[in-house]
């Protein structure tokens, strides 16, 4: 078991590796070959009135000069020894880990990267929640009352909560709980859990049930699934004919074997998010990791950019991890067997 | 108990679905009676209802899927028309039932100490270590070895002979006075067979409950029966003693069955008169005798066999039952001049 | 160019459409206005619209995108220099107050305008006694000196204009008080005492008091000095100071209690605090604007399509609107340089034939998309004319009158050429096909060639060879000014000394010595009145030439809430004044 946790880190570290790589090539060396020169790749960082005098000093100080190995060897450096950075007065040290540095913004991304999670992770865990009440117990009753109004109610529903896209659903939200009744707060109002925790839930408990109406119609449809299957194995019979009371036949027999691929499914949604849950930050303002990188991505920022999808990989990766650990925990056959 | 009633008597037990394509009459019409330290051997090929018999006495069905009829009397009470709670009170209690396959009958992500300490708590309000004790207690008694250990153990590290043990340390643990065996030893080895017939042997001895084995096998019932119901399209076609059925069997159904029967005590292994033709489906029964299509003996009856439905009636030995249009001396003289040697020379 | 539009997702008019239909009673109350004032389609525009001189409350002000800079050496946006003026105080400034003498410039660090000598070459101003920083030290000329001069540090700064740079007479190979650091600059600035600052050309501008009203001489305390950090605490001489300051997320501004009314005869400062949200969704901006849940769309570019059509359809929703014309010119280059637009009548044929209708309707209409120009100077700029070379009855084109020109060129039946636009601009491309459509009429082919945002100028239609191999004939273009000034507003266009053989040029059609000879002379001209009259020749003598195809004068649709007073559209800023509003 431990050597198989070790391997399965190994691995993560490499693919990260390799995403760094590629994320890298992908901003800094397509441009290239398809005929940016150092020069048009500073002009970003420029102002429209530039000189081509400050074109070329920016480039220089950003090293865009540099074979692309170089600047990437540079970048990597920085994640394990820190990087210093001239602003001028002074010099700013960007401690390892130092994940680059946005000359749009002049600050380095790290401290950023990690001052946005605990909005995604707020928003993340607040809506898992949510969305695993609703799916796993509208799937169920669906899958117990099969054929029935309520289950037939459910599955249109949870097709409607599938298709509708998020920035609709948010945006209707919005206009209706928060600006035309008032019963939400409006957009942008994320305020930190540790200043003020009903102000924090004020806050999300929108863009919670936004997010969690999409995904609790998927996650009811799986588990519907999923129960129908399970809800026809042997060992149901046997819980039955053992005298248990229904409740713990479909809870305890029913849906805890049903979760299983249900877990699998979970931990690659949650890592997903916790990269950044782009639409439903964008929609409500909310300052995560997904804003971040939409800002990153509408400002050109590079240094930004490449820094939180090695953050979204990151999450993804080790929620991978996570989820495979989780399967020998949850299924013993695969724990032993 | 009102005077005269057995431990178990089951009355006109009808258990039907209605489906799409039609109503299904898995039980149709079913009576018999089982006593405490007797059992019950219910014969039939799958698909014979007899399954669903043994889920409809256990209370395990849909009412939202399924309609059920008739009684079940249980040590004095009623069954089919009591509350689906009062059911649940008296199943894994009162009455309990072995399933076959093992593996797939017990839950794969729970250690098979849960399970059982699971059935045990469900009618008793005891600690979980008590019943843990008893637990251990329980799989000992079935024959596990080092059950202090094993106890802690998951369905998939069992051997099939184990998890069958396991099983049915999870019916007994409870004590019941009615036990419900759906094919026990369908899934193992023919020795492992064997331990598990005796173990269940000793067991209903020392327990004094009453035992119902549900199977295919004829050779199961040999070892294990008092009485014998055969089954054949959701009703009961020949009841009687297991003497009487396996001496003096009246219905060309059991005949085939005795015929298709693996003899233990024999070196060959051909099953030598197979039974023509597959059972009915349960849904378009044939018109008449239900068996007619398969009967050999049918053209005898003069056309009734495909016309109308046999009775069940007395045969010739005592509190012996056969659904048959031939003649009783006629049924008498094909299995003592006919069947009886060429199952012999086998 | 400076005042980018942040058009950031649009959403679609589906969407729009059942915004409307949804959302329909967003205007319920509208005539429960307790303070009186009738709100009514731009009612702020030219005038105060619910004044008032009640002090304290809060403004809430969003963007939708990040702040550029909140330095004033570094920051290039016409909000920020709007917003700015409650934090910083630069020499002059623009009055704060509505109508066309918003568009003028006052003193406000400075006692006075600035006065030149040497033929335009030597600026003098005299800094206020009594103004201090937020920390209580007083003001300086050499705090002035300190600010202006860094900025020209263009490796550290490297967004903000480069006006100083340009003009001041900075000792060879400056870089800025970080890297030539004890370099005497009094070449460039000289600061005999500290209330008197000096600034030395290398040569005579007229409009140097323009750069004194830049953001870049707000002063900085060299002491507290952070370089390119510094935008995270900017040590305030205005009214407001920061109160905190989280980048890319938000700010807060209170009360400088180190400002003193005495020194500064502009600012009303009504609001106790500013409080501003960075990057927040742009519908979203709209619908709180709408809602009253937001006072001001900091950014002032105008509503998102969404709510454009929520707006247009209901009366009552339209009344908290203004429609401010921009200082933006949507044109397209015509480029001699591409045969047979080498022959001026094949230019005037091209003038003729376009619809300058399909030209504005591409633009999102008389509304949201602006009005339609036939001079480069757009109508804000003191001493702009109007008048029209290529005169069509209704601005669809004179058909009758192109063909003579083409026969003219030597091309009766028309020519083939390309046209070039922003590929990521459905407005450019929108334009692009309707120029094609009215061309058409009279023979000329165009052929659509879309180029990426990113390289637009710097390789394709701002790059000469380029434009020349690849017969680039007709260039989408735009431009927006720095200030609303001839000079701010022609130089970069009109100038052929511009043009870089190596791309990156907003002018690339424009090469005529004389316009060159006529802008030089101006800019020397220390006289306003002066100086002003001589734009709109130079204007006129492009449009002969017909180098430039005028589309539309840019205008946007700003949302007036309820809940704000004494609000105004700047002349200066075309958007609401930032400076002046007051909570209702």
């Amino acid at each position: 078991m431990i050597t198989y946790i070790i391997r399965r880190l190994f691995a993560a570290v490499v693919l990260l590796f390799i995403i760094s790589a590629a994320t890298f090539s992908i901003f800094y060396l397509v441009p290239r070959l398809v005929g940016s020169t150092p020069e048009t790749l500073a002009t970003r960082y420029v102002g429209r009135a530039a000189t081509p005098e400050t074109v070329h000093l920016i480039a220089e100080k950003l090293g865009f000069y540099d074979p692309i190995w170089l600047q990437y060897g540079r970048w990597v450096k920085g994640i394990f020894f820190g990087a210093d950075y001239d602003l001028g007065a002074t010099v700013e040290h960007c401690p390892a880990p130092c994940f680059g540095y946005s000359f749009i913004t002049k600050t380095p991304v790290w401290p950023d990267l990690v001052d946005r999670i605990p909005v995604t992770l707020s928003l993340a865990i607040g809506a898992a929640i949510l969305w695993l009440i609703f799916g796993l117990s509208i799937g169920t009753l669906s899958a117990l009352r099969r054929g029935s109004f309520l289950d037939r109610a459910a599955m249109t529903f949870s097709l409607a909560g599938v298709s509708l896209p998020i920035f609709f659903t948010g945006m209707i939200g919005l206009l209706v709980f928060s600006y035309k009744l008032g019963w939400t707060a409006p957009g942008g109002s994320y305020t930190d859990f540790t200043e003020s925790p009903s102000a924090w839930a004020y806050a999300l408990l929108l863009p919670w049930i936004v997010l969690a109406l999409q995904f609790s119609a998927q996650y009811a449809r799986l588990t519907r699934a999923g129960m129908l299957e399970t809800m026809g194995e042997d060992y149901i019979r046997t819980a039955r004919a053992k005298g248990l009371p229904e409740r713990d036949v479909t809870v305890k027999h029913g849906l805890r074997a049903a979760l299983t691929p249900i877990l699998t499914i979970f931990g690659l949604d949650f890592g997903l998010l916790l990269g950044g849950a782009v639409l439903t930050e964008q929609v409500f303002s909310l300052p995560g990791l997904g804003k971040y990188a939409v800002d990153a991505i509408t400002n050109n920022d590079l240094p930004k950019v490449l820094g939180v999808t090695m953050m979204a990989a990151f999450f993804v990766v080790i929620a991978n991890l996570i989820v495979d650990l989780l399967y020998a925990v949850v299924d013993p056959r695969v724990r032993l067997g | 108990m009102p005077d005269g009633q057995a431990f178990l008597e089951v009355k006109d037990l009808k258990i039907h679905f209605p489906t799409d394509d039609g109503l299904v009459r898995s039980a149709d019409g079913l009576s018999f009676k089982l006593e405490r330290g007797r059992t019950l051997g219910i014969v039939g090929e799958s698909g014979s209802g007899k399954s669903v018999t043994s889920l409809g006495i256990m209370g395990i069905y849909n009412k939202r899927n399924s309609q059920i009829s008739g009684e079940i009397w249980l040590d004095g009470d009623e069954i089919v028309s009591a509350g689906q709670e009062t059911v649940r009170k008296l199943r894994g209690n009162k009455l309990a039932m072995i399933f076959q396959d093992p593996l797939s009958a017990m839950h794969p992500y729970y250690t098979v100490g849960h399970q059982i300490i699971e059935a045990y708590q469900v009618h008793h309000n005891v600690s979980k270590k008590v019943a843990r004790k008893h637990a251990i207690d329980m799989l000992g008694r079935v024959g596990i070895p080092q059950p202090d250990r094993r106890v802690d153990d998951y369905p998939h590290q069992f051997s099939g002979g184990m998890r069958q043990r396991a099983m049915i340390a999870m019916a007994l643990v409870n004590d019941p006075q009615l036990l419900i065996a759906d094919e026990p030893t369908t899934a193992l080895d023919v020795t492992v067979q064997a331990q598990i017939m005796d173990l269940m042997h000793d067991l209903q001895a020392e327990f004094n409950s009453a035992l119902i084995v549900i199977t295919h096998d004829l050779g199961v019932v040999a070892e294990l029966a008092d009485d014998v119901l055969v089954m054949y399209g959701g009703k009961c076609i020949e009841y009687g003693s297991a003497s009487t059925i396996f001496e003096r069997p009246e219905h060309p159904y059991t005949w085939g069955l005795l015929g298709s029967m693996p003899r233990m005590d024999r070196p060959t292994q051909d099953r030598l008169v197979p039974i023509p033709g597959s059972p009915p489906s349960l849904i378009n029964l044939p018109q008449g005798c239900a068996f007619s299509p398969r009967c050999a003996y049918e053209p005898q009856t003069g056309g009734l066999g495909t016309t109308v439905p046999p009775e069940l009636v007395r045969a010739g030995g005592s509190n012996h039952l056969v659904r048959c249009h031939l003649p009783t001396e006629e049924r008498q003289r094909i299995w003592a001049e006919e069947v009886k040697p060429k199952l012999e020379a086998q | 160019m400076i005042r980018k539009s942040r058009a950031l997702v649009a959403g679609t008019a589906a969407l729009a459409l059942l915004f409307s239909a949804a959302a329909c009673g967003g205007s319920d109350d509208a005539d429960s206005n307790s303070s009186g004032a009738k709100p009514e389609f731009n009612a702020a525009l030219s005038k105060v619209f619910n004044p008032s001189d009640k002090k304290g409350g809060t403004i809430r002000l969003a963007n939708a995108g990040d702040w550029d800079s909140l330095d004033p050496g570094e920051t290039y946006y016409g909000y920020s220099w709007n917003f700015l003026r409650t934090y910083g105080r630069s020499l002059l400034m623009f009055k704060p107050t509505p109508g066309a003498e918003g568009n003028t410039l006052t003193p406000d660090l400075a006692e006075g305008m600035g006065t030149p000598s040497d033929g335009g070459k030597t600026w003098t101003y005299k800094i206020r006694q009594g103004v201090k920083f937020e920390d209580g030290t007083p003001v300086t000329s050499k705090d002035v000196k300190y600010a202006v001069l860094r900025s020209t540090d263009k490796q550290t700064f490297p967004n903000g204009p480069a006006y100083f740079e340009g003009f001041l007479d900075l000792p060879e190979g400056y870089k800025g008080p970080y890297k030539s650091k004890g370099v005497n600059t009094d070449q460039a600035i000289s600061t005999p005492d500290d209330q008197t600052i000096v600034f030395h050309l290398k040569t005579a501008f007229g409009g140097f008091d323009y750069l004194a009203a830049l953001p870049q001489t707000v002063p900085v305390p060299e002491a507290k000095d952070t370089g390119a950090k510094y935008k995270e605490h900017v040590i305030a001489t205005g009214p407001y100071k920061f109160e905190t300051n989280n980048l890319g997320k938000n700010f807060k501004l209170v009360r400088n209690e180190q400002w003193d009314p005495a020194t500064d005869p502009n600012r009303k400062a009504l609001p106790d605090a500013y409080d501003v949200q960075l990057n927040v969704n742009a519908d979203d901006i709209d619908n709180r604007l709408l809602s009253g849940d937001l006072d001001v769309d900091i950014t002032g570019t105008g509503v998102q399509p969404a709510a454009l059509g929520r707006v247009v359809g209901d009366p009552n929703l339209k009344a908290q609107t203004d429609n401010p014309l921009l200082p933006r010119l949507w044109y397209t280059s015509v480029n001699p340089t591409v045969a047979p637009l080498d022959n001026i009548d094949c230019r005037k044929a091209v003038q003729y034939a376009a619809d300058k209708v399909g030209y504005q309707t591409a633009y999102g209409g008389p509304l949201a998309g602006g009005d339609i120009a036939t001079t480069i100077l757009p109508p804000m700029i003191p001493g702009y004319q109007k008048f029209d070379l290529y005169p069509s009855a209704d601005g669809t084109g004179d058909v009758a009158k192109a063909k003579e020109h083409l026969t003219a060129c030597g091309q009766p039946n028309g020519f083939e050429t390309n046209i070039s636009y922003r590929a990521e601009r459905p407005k450019e491309k929108a334009t692009a096909e309707a120029l094609q459509q009215s061309l058409a009429r009279v023979g000329i082919k165009l052929t659509l060639k879309p180029f990426p945002q990113g390289d637009y100028f710097s390789q394709y239609a701002g790059n000469p060879p380029f434009v020349k191999s690849n017969k680039l004939g007709l260039a989408l273009n735009g431009w927006g000014a720095d200030w609303n000034d001839g000079f701010g507003f022609l130089s970069q266009i009109v100038d052929s000394r511009v043009i870089r053989e190596t791309g990156g040029s907003s002018n690339t059609s424009v090469r005529i010595p004389e316009v060159d000879k006529m802008l030089d002379t101006a800019i020397a001209e220390t006289d306003q009145a002066k100086r002003d009259a001589q734009w709109s020749p130079i204007d006129k003598r492009v449009m002969e030439e017909a180098v430039i195809l005028p589309g539309i004068v840019a205008k946007s649709l700003i949302i007036r809430p309820k809940t704000l007073s004494n609000v105004f559209v700047s002349e200066a800023y075309n958007m609401y004044d930032y400076l002046s509003l007051g909570v209702a």
